[in-house]
């Protein structure tokens, strides 16, 4: 059985009206391990899946599957605590999830909520902070620190939950592009250490570093597949407002130019070769 | 610039003062504001304003710093000293010099002159001493901390301590927040043409609404933001909750109590019997 099962998942913020559901029977499944991008421009249902995975928001319709547990049927709190615990989320504003004006009280907040003994809680501070490259930071005020770091210290905060799964909703947009590539090198090592990592974006090259894509359009997956599966697919992605990363819609550009190019690039040097071998050096 | 500022008046270092725990200097600044009150008399009053005045230099705060504190209480002293100087006469007193007109009866005598500047010392005092012991050498947080665990008995009758620790420490998180967002709506109004320096107040006033309304708006959205990421990362509350730091009293903080609490009676008796001048 899949990490997280969704099945037939619909979700409209005004219940009465069901002809404005921002998820319409949407059915997903997520493996232990993988990396899955969540692509989809605004108000397309991207962050409103994540926020129902999580229990923020109650189901409506349909049912999810996390770790074994079914979410629509959680009532107590404890139920609740197990499955933020085990699925942790990192939002787009920095700023709106530190608690704490020192850094390291706020990566304390969540083991210390779980119950977390004292020694253990400062053990996972330390070893969260080494693993976001943050250590030295321990005792500074989250506001002296630019947005990239505040993302860290967020993600830091989470990973001291010891979570399986991060679902990171847009947490790479507000910020500039040092702290972007800072976070995304992060959530690839966090994936890499066994952590299931869902990665909403409307980024296309962040896109490419995740296992899986899932295009995500007006509540139900457009397209879903490999990164180069999906980016291959420029049109469709055009037709719903969406762009592949800018090196596969040069070679796109190139072939509608009449050139037999491939349909995906999946790199910088890769795209040279191709480029090289049409014109010369 | 505006990322710059310090909350409240905190000034780290690792002297003495910073390093007793945050509950025992609320205890002892409260101690400190019974040995002010206690200091009766001239002699005692002296004692107590040098061992005040002994507070930064064993705290390390530059006096420059602390004086900046004492600056915004000249008005009060100088109402007080004037008060006091023309009011301060009572029957049998020195009279240095008076002036009567029907019932108006200005008088400075010496007991006046004294009882005013015996007054304003104790008022410098008292917020010199508790402004070392609590704001300077104490973090915010410790001192919200501190809070909660002094009053965490209140619980049992229901008092949410916690929550309110809480609200504190969040308040004191999104205060820069809060500011760098000020500024950026006032420029962007200023932009567009806002005026928010000349005119009078009313005008003035008024050009600060739409400031306040989309500032008033944001804060709203911070705080369902951050609500839902706290929730995410399991909080509902003080119940079930552990601290990292565990505050624990070390004999230093014991002495420091029990030096305080010498001190305190020691001024007691001599204010009942150790003669000088009782102004009050």
């Amino acid at each position: 059985m899949s990490f997280i099962e969704i099945k037939n998942l619909s979700h409209a913020y005004n219940e009465d009206d069901h002809r404005e559901e921002t998820i319409h029977d949407l059915s997903l499944s997520i493996e232990r391990g993988e990396f899955v991008a969540l692509l989809g421009h605004n108000g397309s249902g991207k962050s409103t899946l994540a926020k129902l995975i999580t229990g923020i928001l109650d189901i409506q319709s349909g049912q999810i599957i996390a770790d074994g547990t079914d979410v629509s049927k959680i009532s107590g709190e404890e139920e609740l605590f197990a499955l933020r615990r085990k699925i942790g989320m990192v939002f787009q504003n920095p700023d709106d999830q530190l608690v704490a004006t020192v850094v390291e009280e706020d990566i304390a907040f969540g083991p210390e909520n779980l119950g977390v003994e004292p020694q253990e809680i400062r053990r996972r501070v330390r070893n969260s902070l080494r693993a976001v490259g943050m250590l030295k930071y321990a005792r500074h005020a989250p506001h002296k620190l630019s947005g990239g770091q505040k993302q860290r210290i967020a993600i830091a905060g989470v990973l001291a939950m010891m979570p399986e799964c991060i679902i990171f909703d847009e947490a790479t947009a507000m910020l500039d592009p040092k702290g972007r590539a800072d976070v995304m090198s992060l959530i690839s090592r966090i994936h890499k250490a066994g952590i299931t990592v869902v990665h909403i974006t409307h980024n296309m090259n962040e896109a490419l570093a995740a296992d899986r894509v899932v295009v995500i359009n007006e509540g139900r997956i457009f397209l879903e597949g490999t990164p180069s599966y999906v980016f291959s697919h420029v049109d469709e992605l055009h037709s719903v407002g969406l762009e592949a990363p800018p090196l596969t819609e040069l070679l796109h550009a190139l072939a509608a130019a009449g050139y037999s190019v491939p349909a995906f690039s999946s790199g910088v040097s890769d795209t040279v070769d191709v480029v090289e071998s049409l014109f010369g050096k | 610039m505006i990322k710059d500022i310090t909350l409240g008046q905190y000034f780290p270092g690792g002297s003495l003062l910073h390093r007793i725990d945050p509950r025992m200097k609320i205890l002892v600044a409260m101690l400190f504001i019974i040995m002010v009150f206690s200091a009766t008399t001239v002699y005692t009053l002296a004692a107590v304003t040098v061992l005040t005045f002994l507070l930064p230099l064993i705290g390390r705060i530059p006096f420059k710093t602390v004086m900046k504190s004492i600056l915004p209480l000249k008005w009060i002293i100088l109402i007080m000293l004037i008060l006091y100087l023309f009011a301060g006469a009572k029957e049998g007193d020195r009279i240095l010099w008076q002036w009567q007109w029907h019932f108006i009866h200005i008088a400075f005598s010496v007991e006046g002159i004294a009882k005013a500047v015996c007054l304003s010392v104790r008022i410098v005092v008292l917020v010199l001493s508790t402004s070392v012991i609590l704001s300077y050498t104490t973090s915010p947080i410790a001192l919200a901390d501190a809070i909660e665990r002094l009053l965490a008995p209140l619980n049992r009758i229901k008092v949410p301590v916690h929550d309110f620790a809480m609200m504190i420490t969040i308040a004191l998180r999104f205060i820069p927040i809060l500011i760098e967002e000020t500024d950026k709506i006032m420029s962007a109004q200023a932009s567009r043409g806002a005026d928010f320096y000349t005119g009078n107040l009313v005008k003035r006033s008024k050009a600060l609404i739409p400031v306040f309304i989309p500032l008033f708006v944001s804060s709203v959205r911070h705080a369902d933001e951050l609500a839902t990421a706290m929730e995410c990362r399991c909080y509902r509350g003080g119940r079930g909750r552990t601290r990292m730091k565990k505050l624990t009293y070390t004999a230093v903080d014991y002495a420091v109590f029990a030096l305080t609490a010498l001190l305190l009676f020691a001024v007691i008796i001599a204010a009942d019997h150790a003669g000088g001048f009782a102004y009050l």
